[in-house]
């Protein structure tokens, strides 16, 4: 059996499989495939932990350098006038 | 059909039906500056986007009846907003983007990585990708680091803009986006490996010293 038959899989074919990996929706078979050729490619798993930072950083952006101060008045006059505008009746 | 967090949403939920003003205010302050960021992805004007932003909380006051609990509230809350804002964008005469997969086929990695047709590791790494550096700092955003993220999303198509947004920085799950977007499960994936790998890409750059 050559090394390919092995490996059934290129490096470019997998790199287009990591965000299903990622958001678990491979079938079992192709996991079993990608895990197999992950799991014996350095470079592969190099690139993997590269997407992985990506996320991880991407995901730091929720925190802005300097958040702007929610307006709460302006939140309470909202409500208030909606709820005026219903004619008052609560519930 | 339990949700995490589904009875901290109900709370909220009763108390806006009850006409609890003070649970509105908390609720809309911790989720204001999310709503902003997500709707100046349509409208780029800020005033507008404050517009698009209070119409949504208007719109989640007068349906609150109809929130049934089968999402979380935060994926309702941006659906509305998503709808708010491309309404906004129709009557003022833009054309919507719709959410689809424009454009050809793009392979997350140039083609140029691989070895090519014809020699014995074709379709391999050639050359190999290099680590990123595995230092505590290079895991923290940094202002370059930040900047050139931000560039990179910015330069996407709208499409998969939308969809890394909502994914990777507000932390919906891929479920929850195609729902908020109204995309189909595969189309969302799609779109979000295509942004994904731009960024991994403008990463890549950033650490070996080129320019992004």
């Amino acid at each position: 059996m050559s090394v390919r038959d092995l490996v059934s899989l290129t490096c470019k074919e997998l790199v287009e499989l990591v965000t299903d990996y990622h958001c678990d929706a491979l079938a079992p078979a192709e996991r079993a495939v990608f895990e197999q050729h992950l799991f014996g490619c350095t470079w592969c798993m190099t690139y993997l932990k590269q997407a992985d930072r990506a996320i991880e950083l991407t995901a730091q952006l929720q925190a802005p350098p300097a958040p702007a101060p929610v307006d709460t008045e302006k939140l309470r006059a909202l409500f208030r006038g909606w709820r005026a505008g219903k004619g008052g009746q609560s519930g | 059909m339990d949700q995490p967090g589904a009875s901290a949403d109900r709370a909220v939920i009763d108390a806006l039906r009850a006409g609890d003003e003070a649970a509105f205010v908390a609720f809309a302050a911790s989720h204001q500056t999310s709503l902003l960021r997500l709707a100046r992805m349509w409208v780029k004007n800020e005033a507008l986007a404050e517009e698009v932003v209070q119409e949504t909380w208007l719109t989640m006051l007068e349906s609150a009846d109809r929130f049934e609990g089968r999402s979380r509230l935060k994926t309702w809350l941006c659906g509305i907003l998503v709808n708010v804002a491309r309404a906004r964008l129709r009557k003022e005469g833009h054309s919507v983007p719709v959410s689809s997969l424009e454009g050809p086929d793009e392979p997350a990695v140039d083609a140029g990585r691989f070895s090519p047709p014809g020699v014995p590791w074709e379709g391999h790494w050639w050359p190999p990708p290099n680590p990123f550096p595995e230092s505590p700092e290079a895991h923290v955003l940094n202002r370059e680091l930040r900047a050139g993220i931000e560039n990179a999303i910015e330069k996407l198509p709208q499409a998969q803009r939308e969809v890394i947004v909502l994914q990777d920085i507000e932390g919906f799950r891929c479920e929850e986006v195609s729902e908020i977007l109204g995309l189909t499960s595969t189309n969302e994936r799609v779109l979000l490996h295509r942004a994904r790998a731009k960024v991994r890409a403008a990463l890549e750059r950033h650490y070996e010293g080129g320019a992004s």
